[in-house]
């Protein structure tokens, strides 16, 4: 088991360690990069919006509902829903969804390559694979997930104040003021850190189960939920880690 | 020309090439044939790179491939065109931009370069009006036909074809065994087939290789392979009793013993019986 374990972490290292070299065309690879862009960041951009809003408005209702006390001011339910939407529900949450939408459609894509022999119809045409297939999807992850999760913060608080304002339990400028109050911008860059750190899971984990998927259709959805479950594992893992070190 | 010396592969304790030694010639269709598990997809797979053998060498042009460095093998992939069982075309790509990836990725020519010259191999391959569609759109004969024309885009010196007639109807099998063999004259390349279609066989085998349980068991071409008495290859190629009754016939007329069609049409229909 242990030894398992270590064999894989060692595939899944040479698979990235693989992917650095000159790429044999660089036109075709950014095509690839731009086309990555536009199917993770695009293509999850309404799932995104969609969570994102309600997390937010579900979590100021359900934090009006806990604090009871008149002697806490309403603008601290704006503090609150800010803080944990920046420093927890955009970034874990958000991620964790994408580790469904995007790294399921990473695995199969790649599983449904390496079973119907793209991928080796590309090795034979003497072009790097693991740089071709995984490290544009990987790159595009990077830079497109972080803006996803910013994306994912602005609507989680608006939906808040919607929620907030809309079902009377503030005003809009109780919200507002709140919102402003004791902002730690290091937060932000907590949140971040998070989103980047998921991102490449999110991208590379499914890359390395797709990747290397052996026989066919059952198999290919096999390695897709194996590696939704891992990526999420591994992000709650990551979660704890970061929040450990960096709070 | 691509040679083979002593190749062996196994997969953990199971041989599967046990030093098989071939030599595969320019201009020629070579054929390697052999029943399910013989080796022969193994094989080409060990020839074309993606395993890598345990003990043997495979020269292509003189030069060692087996031990090549990442760099020096690239240039030969280069050089070769392949054409998948399954086609391996990409499903996110129409025809076109298939057969076109190639150019893309090895070529600096314009679009509309690249646009005349998948032109003219999808014409070559008759394929004139399937440049839109997608994979999914077209038939297994049409995927073949594009499988072929990405392989020889590039002008490759080799053309491996893995089982190139699975899945399809004998008509249009026989449609793609043509344009195999007519590429292979036309570009003088070394046309690596692997199948275990008797039709194939008769009609492009200019070199065969019969495999059996990892060896090469016999070579020869399509004349000699009728009148093979190599048993282990008589019991693959004859296995159905019309091919034996097929066999015979040949053996007769080759000997003289039949020497006009009503003969040979009474060993096909037994005797001309007249109804009571």
């Amino acid at each position: 088991m242990i030894m398992k374990l270590f064999h894989e972490i060692g595939k899944f290292l040479l698979l990235i360690r693989g992917m650095f070299t000159t790429p044999e065309n660089w036109k075709v690879y950014w095509k690839e990069f731009i086309h990555q862009c536009s199917d993770i960041g695009i293509g999850s951009l309404g799932i995104v919006a969609i969570i994102s809003f309600f997390i937010g408005a579900v979590s100021a209702v359900q934090t009006a509902y806990q604090l009871v006390s008149p002697l806490i001011p309403k603008a601290s339910i704006a503090q609150i829903v800010r803080d944990t939407v920046i420093l927890e529900f955009a970034p874990t949450l958000v991620c964790i969804v994408l580790a469904g939408v995007v790294g399921s459609k990473i695995a199969s894509e790649l599983g449904n390559m390496r079973v119907s022999e793209q991928i080796d119809a590309l090795e034979i045409m003497g072009i790097n694979t693991k740089a071709y297939l995984v490290l544009p999807k990987i790159v595009a992850a990077l830079l497109v997930i972080p803006m996803l999760v910013v994306i994912a913060t602005g609507l989680g608080i608006l939906g808040g104040r919607i929620a907030g304002v809309g079902s009377g339990i503030l005003s809009a400028e109780e919200f507002d003021k709140g919102l402003k109050q004791n902002f730690v911008p290091y937060n932000v860059f907590f949140a971040l850190s998070k989103a980047y750190t998921f991102s490449f899971i999110i991208s590379s984990v499914p890359a390395y189960f797709g990747f290397y998927v052996e026989g066919g259709a059952l198999e290919i959805g096999r390695s897709s939920t194996r590696s939704v479950v891992v990526s999420c594992v591994l992000i709650l893992f990551a979660d704890y880690i970061l929040s450990a070190l960096l709070l | 020309m691509i040679e083979v010396k002593n190749l062996k592969k196994g997969f953990g304790d199971k041989v599967i090439i046990n030093g098989v030694n071939a030599v595969m010639h320019d201009g020629k269709c070579n054929l390697i044939i052999g029943s399910s598990g013989s080796g022969k997809t193994v094989l080409m797979k060990c020839l074309i790179g993606l395993f890598k053998p345990e003990e043997g060498e495979i020269f292509y042009n003189g030069k060692e491939f087996t031990h090549m460095s990442d760099e020096d093998r690239k240039e030969i992939r280069k050089e070769i065109g392949m054409l998948f069982q399954g086609s391996a075309l990409f499903d996110s790509l129409n025809v076109e931009r298939n057969v076109m990836f190639p150019l893309d990725m090895f070529t600096d020519w314009s679009y509309r370069k690249k646009r005349k010259r998948v032109d003219e191999v999808l014409d070559r391959v008759n394929l004139e009006k399937a440049n839109k569609k997608f994979p999914a759109e077209i038939s297994g004969g049409m995927k073949k036909r594009v499988g072929i024309a990405r392989a020889i885009v590039l002008n490759p010196k080799y053309l491996f074809c893995d089982e190139p007639n699975s899945g399809l109807d004998p008509q249009t099998s026989l449609v793609i065994d043509k344009l195999i063999q007519e590429l292979t004259i036309e570009y003088n390349i070394t046309t690596v087939v692997n199948t275990h279609d008797m039709n194939s066989v008769m009609e492009v085998g200019d070199n065969i290789i019969y495999m059996h349980q990892g060896n090469k068991e016999w070579e020869g071409n399509n004349k000699e392979i009728i009148f093979s008495k190599n048993e282990k290859l008589n019991e693959f190629i004859f296995a159905s009793e019309f091919l034996k009754d097929a066999k015979d016939m040949r053996m007769l007329e080759a000997s003289g013993k039949i020497d006009n069609d009503r003969d040979m049409n009474e060993l096909i229909n037994g005797p001309d019986l007249k109804p009571c």
